[in-house]
């Protein structure tokens, strides 16, 4: 089916960045859905496998973390669990990408969000051009994080040599141990701009806890979204020019 | 004749090289003793092979192996690749002479090499799974390690192989256990021929040169020693009749040295990539402090209220705003 059978089907279908379950209730505050509870329990499983991934990884990557296979029960347990961690983060993020490709999407704003990049940093939100769901850091970070788990998968494949040893050549594998190491390396650095920028954006965090933000959150940053799911509110007619 | 190695004597004799004598140890940093032992090394002379296997018998026998019982798969090689229980494996190879068309049986017994610069030492995580004794012995302590296969990675021979039943890696120890008593490897004590020799590394190499000298009088021209530099020259050495072509010898390394990738992994990307993750998170911490928590307003959340109820909130100006839907 193309998009504008699609179209045709519906007439006020939802915008790309509009996702299952993201509503806006009034009140007072504005109360706006952000994430369901699915996509919460999905985020957070892929969360935690990311995180022992990075530290079991880090411990076989430089000697002087090595004390981190403790966490895991040693060296062997370490070994043994690091790619089976890595097959979990693997099907839960894949969940993550269908419920979020879309959203992320490049957009026209996109552009000038990036251009604008040093008021994005001083958190001068007014000089930005309103946003729909994800901003172009939002979208970075998915997209980063979506080819890096490719790479990361594909050559942490080559050098399990437990299932896998036979399939490949000695330097394919050196080849995969440095990519693992380097694509390793960037989605560390990729996690830390995620997890700092919900840090810093106050009001995100529960976002992926209990799924809801305040209507002011959105208003600042994102409010084409807000402004869509005001749109497209079940029973509200549409607003007409005269209002 | 080299002079054989006398038995050892039936008293207990204390070790003669151990913990102290580490000059490396992979994953760790250790101070190398003051003084070096003499270094040891094995000579294998593959002109003087006559590919009796009783190498390979006896490696099996001193260390306690049982390797399965395999497929003659048409060819002496058997196995056909080093294993975990095979740690010395004879390659057979019939290569034909292009200057005289003569078939040339020739036999090489492959094991590790004991690099002077070990690369699966280098690449190994594991501190304390990988050493290096300041004899050359290069030996794997099975408790620290992790079954990584890392070592393998490194290797430049294509040596170390990742037993199925412990997941620890498994290479030809030097007999360090015999060694440590003043004996020679189980292979050299098992050899008929003398093709394997072992004593310190300066009589090896001149024992090699008379050995040579001898090929070259027999016409073997490009005769030679094989002590590879590019890996800082090895404790097990090889004189061939073709040194010039080491390949022919079952893909024996011309030029072996450690993979460019490995040195890269293990040198620079450790480094650049703890620095970059530090300087990530340092970044973070410093944003945070100087610019300060990005915060709603009551005035955002007017508006959003004023949105949500249908009454319009002031329009923001529109020149900043070229991205916004009309």
């Amino acid at each position: 089916m193309s998009a504008s059978n699609l179209k045709a089907a519906k007439p006020n279908h939802l915008p790309d960045d509009v996702e299952p379950g993201d509503s806006v209730r009034p009140g007072h505050p504005v109360q706006v859905s952000r994430y369901t509870v699915a996509a919460r329990i999905n985020h957070w499983i892929t969360a935690l496998s990311l995180i022992l991934l990075a530290l079991s990884g880090m411990a076989l990557f430089t000697p002087s973390l090595f004390f981190l296979t403790g966490l895991f029960g040693g060296g062997q347990w370490t070994r043994i669990l690091h790619p089976w961690i890595g097959v979990v983060l693997f099907f839960s993020f894949a969940g993550l990408f269908l419920r979020f490709w879309k959203a992320n999407l490049p957009a026209r704003e996109d552009g000038t969000w990036l251009a604008r990049i040093s008021d994005v940093l001083r958190g001068r939100e007014e000089r930005l051009p309103e946003i729909g769901k994800y901003n172009a850091g939002q979208k970075f970070v998915f997209w980063g994080m979506s080819g890096l788990i490719i790479v990361l998968i594909a050559s942490g494949i080559a050098m399990w040599d437990q299932y896998f040893y036979t399939f490949t050549t000695i330097e394919q594998k050196r080849v995969a141990v440095l990519v693992h190491a380097v694509a390793a390396v960037c989605i560390i650095c990729v996690w830390i701009i995620h997890v700092y920028a919900a840090i810093w954006v106050k009001g995100t965090i529960g976002a992926m806890t209990r799924g809801k933000v305040t209507g002011g959150w959105a208003w600042r940053h994102h409010r084409k979204w807000l402004r869509e799911l005001v749109g497209t509110r079940p029973g509200k007619r549409p607003p007409t020019p005269a209002e | 004749m080299f002079p054989p190695i006398p038995n050892p004597s039936v008293a207990s004799d204390a070790p003669r090289f151990g913990e102290k004598d580490v000059m490396r140890r992979s994953a760790s940093e250790v101070t190398p003793p003051a003084t070096r032992l003499t270094e040891v090394a094995k000579l294998i002379d593959v002109s003087k092979c006559i590919g009796c296997k009783a190498c390979q018998a006896a490696c099996l026998e001193w260390n306690n192996l049982t390797e399965e019982i395999g497929f003659n798969h048409g060819i002496y090689t058997n196995p056909m690749d080093l294993t975990p229980d095979t740690f010395t494996l004879m390659r057979f190879t019939e290569w034909v002479n292009p200057e005289t068309e003569n078939l040339e049986w020739l036999i090489r017994k492959d094991g590790c090499m004991h690099c002077e610069d070990p690369g699966c030492l280098k690449a190994c995580p594991a501190p304390g799974a990988i050493v290096q004794y300041s004899n050359g012995i290069v030996d794997f302590q099975h408790d620290n390690c992790i079954g990584c296969g890392y070592c393998i990675k490194g290797c430049p021979f294509n040596i170390p192989r990742i037993s199925k039943v412990d997941h620890t890696a498994y290479k030809c120890t030097l007999c360090s256990d015999r060694v440590a008593v003043g004996q020679g490897p189980a292979c050299q004590k098992a050899c008929p021929t003398q093709a394997i020799v072992f004593g310190t590394k300066d009589e090896m190499k001149d024992w090699a040169e008379l050995r040579i000298t001898d090929l070259k009088s027999r016409g073997y021209s490009n005769a030679g020693l094989y002590d590879p530099p590019g890996v800082g020259g090895t404790h097990v050495m090889y004189v061939l009749q073709h040194a010039d072509t080491p390949s022919i010898y079952a893909s024996l390394p011309d030029n072996p040295r450690i993979s460019p990738l490995v040195d890269a992994w293990k040198g620079m990307t450790k480094y650049v990539g703890l620095a970059v993750m530090g300087f990530a998170a340092a970044a973070g911490f410093l944003h945070y402090v100087v610019a300060g928590p990005n915060r709603v307003s009551e005035e955002d959340e007017e508006n959003a209220e004023r949105l949500a109820d249908g009454t319009p909130p002031p329009a923001p100006p529109t020149s900043l705003h070229e991205g916004r839907r009309p």
